[in-house]
């Protein structure tokens, strides 16, 4: 953790909160990205959700092209194992209506009860797996 | 500006910010969640900047009223706690500690079409999709309401 990760942490994070403060301003909706993502398919929002998420693959794009190492990944995670991290973010975040965006950022600034008990949870569980699968060495 | 450009703009620099903090890489994710192996506390100071911003601004966009286009925002208003809550972000921290992606970098990691960001993008829209299906049928028999769009009421 060298000083340069905080500032770009940091940074980044403020870059994540005006998005979702121009979200807000722009079309008073949450920046909760599970959200977007899953009601993408309805055409209730599309104006916004569509040309939001177009926004966030050229984001990607950009980042491939100018911070590839933004995407580091040597974590050796197989790819079942991603099939079931994927379902497992797909399911919980849906029955828990938000993920770190939704709940992590745009809740916890409004201070709702309900995102401060969704990210207490998401972090321990997160930090109990992530923390098991490194002891056991099965990267 | 027009709306799509906007929703475009916004879109971007969310995922610019990301990209930059180390949201969307697994190093980075696994290195935070771990302690054990060498804590790399850097991106609990995502969340740090993020809200540092976006309390204030959050604050000042509701004095505001109207939003530019979608009308009075539309936030959560709900403060009980239930099961769903609960086991549904329990289910979120296993896949994000499993894989070191959240719904966000999965989708903006996407765009290298690495095998491990597909995958793991495929399988959360289809986990996302069991669970609008299951609904349906269901129609919020889950818990007696009608889950998840009344999650967001408008308020002034």
């Amino acid at each position: 953790m060298d000083p340069q990760s905080l500032i770009l942490a940091t940074l980044g994070g403020a870059l994540i909160g005006a998005a979702s403060t121009g979200l807000l301003y722009a079309e008073g909706r949450i920046a909760g990205i599970s959200g977007i993502v899953a009601e993408l398919p309805q055409s209730e929002g599309s104006e916004w959700r569509r040309p939001f998420v177009l926004g966030l693959l050229l984001g990607g794009g950009l980042l491939m092209l100018f911070m590839p190492e933004a995407f580091a990944n040597t974590t050796g995670r197989s790819l079942p194992m991603l099939l079931a991290a994927g379902l497992l973010v797909g399911v919980g975040t849906r029955l828990s209506n938000g993920c770190t965006s939704g709940h992590g950022v745009c809740g916890l600034s409004r201070l709702s009860p309900r995102s401060g008990i969704a990210v207490a949870t998401f972090m321990v569980t997160g930090f109990f797996t992530a923390s098991l699968l490194g002891s056991l060495g099965a990267a | 500006m027009s709306r799509f450009l906007l929703n475009t703009a916004l879109g971007l620099v969310f995922a610019i910010g990301l990209g930059i903090s180390g949201m969307t890489s697994p190093d980075k994710v696994v290195a935070f969640l771990d302690p054990f192996s060498g804590w790399d506390a850097s991106l609990g100071f995502v969340m740090l900047g993020a809200i540092a911003v976006h309390f204030f601004g959050q604050r000042w966009v509701r004095q505001r009223g109207m939003s530019l286009f979608g009308g009075l925002p539309r936030l959560p208003d709900r403060s009980d706690f239930d099961l769903r809550l609960v086991g549904g972000s329990a289910l979120f921290g296993v896949g994000w500690g499993l894989g070191g992606f959240c719904p966000g970098p999965g989708v903006v990691a996407s765009t290298t079409l690495a095998a491990e960001a597909l995958v793991f993008t495929g399988g959360m829209l289809l986990g996302m999709w069991a669970v609008s299906l299951f609904e349906a049928q269901t129609a919020g028999a889950l818990d007696g309401r009608v889950p998840p769009a009344e999650d967001s009421l408008p308020t002034a």
